[in-house]
């Protein structure tokens, strides 16, 4: 068996911080399962208090858009400013915007 | 802060020595493991239990020195005692061996400590049950760490499990003095500072025995059971750690950096 199908699973690795309304991708590890990598994700990115909430999803689940895609994906929207919120006058009186 | 009055200050400092002893040696013990770890992930996480250990330790000590009021701080009681004035569990200093034996050391600590915590935590000393609140979810931690990895190990591959089994054999005989106790004990639970530690093993029991069911692995007996460790009488493990981890304020007496 060759060394990389002896390796443990990659897990790619979420973190909520305290502030944080939704998980935020901050690396990836190694681990044997989804308890495992957990705890690890615990150790290793927690470990400032950095987080609220762990999520882990094993690589291999997830599923990518295409590098070679990226023209009919993406390219499209370059030219579409207006659904940029960006034509109207804020009123003086409202505030946080 | 209330310090229960009903026992003296020797006493008292003498058994949160005893705490202190155990989490600092068995944090040393796994700080062994910084840079060695099976992989990374691993070796990150011993080295957090090992500070968490250390932590313990230090509140533990500072505290000792405070009840004492002879002017010993942290320093002193970690680095300027000879092995037979250390009080800490024999489990505790034992080899790491291989992961397997660090990690059954750990998890029958872990396990221990839950409880011992659990109970401290509702101490008449405030100051101890506060140290004790804070370590609680510590080795809440510990416990869920080192027993996944029994499970794993266990009821893992025949190697993993025949590694797992031995280093349970090997480290039964020093289960009993967990639950030993002396006079100090006695005065200690009287005065409704800590607990009895006898009555903390029917829930070690059932959590070693849950997590060995789950993990394939048969609990283990002896009929030769080691002690000692409380009141200084130590494997020949002990003097080796204490040449390392006081080989600078020896070398070096005050140094500081």
């Amino acid at each position: 068996m060759p060394a990389s199908s002896r390796e443990w699973p990659l897990w790619e690795i979420f973190v909520r911080s305290r502030q944080g309304l939704s998980h935020k991708h901050v690396g990836s590890l190694r681990a044997v399962d989804a308890e495992m990598a957990i705890q690890n994700a615990r150790d290793v990115y927690t470990r400032r208090r950095e987080g609220e909430s762990i999520w882990v999803v094993e690589a291999s689940h997830i599923h990518a858009s295409q590098p070679e895609s990226r023209g009919p994906f993406f390219d499209p929207a370059d030219d579409k400013i207006y659904r940029h919120p960006t034509f109207y006058d804020v009123p003086d009186g409202v505030e946080n915007m | 802060m209330t310090t229960a009055t009903d026992i003296d200050r020797k006493s008292l400092t003498e058994y949160l020595l005893r705490l202190g002893d155990t989490s600092l040696i068995l944090g040393h013990r796994l700080s062994e493991w910084c840079g060695h770890g099976p992989v990374l992930e691993e070796d990150i996480a011993m080295s957090n239990i090992a500070l968490d250990l250390i932590g313990q330790a230090r509140l533990l000590y500072t505290y000792a020195g405070t009840v004492e009021g002879e002017g010993r701080d942290e320093d002193d009681f970690a680095f300027k005692r000879d092995v037979t004035d250390w009080k800490n569990l024999l489990l505790a200093e034992q080899p790491n061996g291989d992961f397997a034996a660090t990690m059954v050391r750990q998890f029958l600590i872990d396990c221990f400590n839950v409880e011992l915590y659990t109970s401290l935590s509702k101490s008449t000393d405030t100051e101890l049950a506060a140290i004790a609140a804070k370590s609680l979810k510590e080795v809440t931690y510990h416990r869920r760490h080192s027993g996944e990895w029994i499970i794993r190990m266990g009821d893992g591959t025949d190697e993993s499990h025949r590694r797992v089994q031995r280093a349970l054999d090997d480290h039964w005989i020093f289960v009993d003095e967990l639950f030993e106790t002396d006079a100090l004990d006695a005065a200690i639970v009287a005065a409704g500072i800590g607990p009895d530690l006898k009555s903390l093993r029917p829930a070690w029991d059932s959590m070693v025995d849950r997590v060995l069911a789950e993990a394939t692995l048969t609990r283990p007996q002896t009929d030769f059971p080691r002690s000692g460790g409380r009141t200084g009488s130590h494997s020949e493990y002990l003097g080796f750690i204490l040449s390392d981890l006081q080989f600078m304020q020896r070398a070096y007496p005050g140094m500081e950096w």
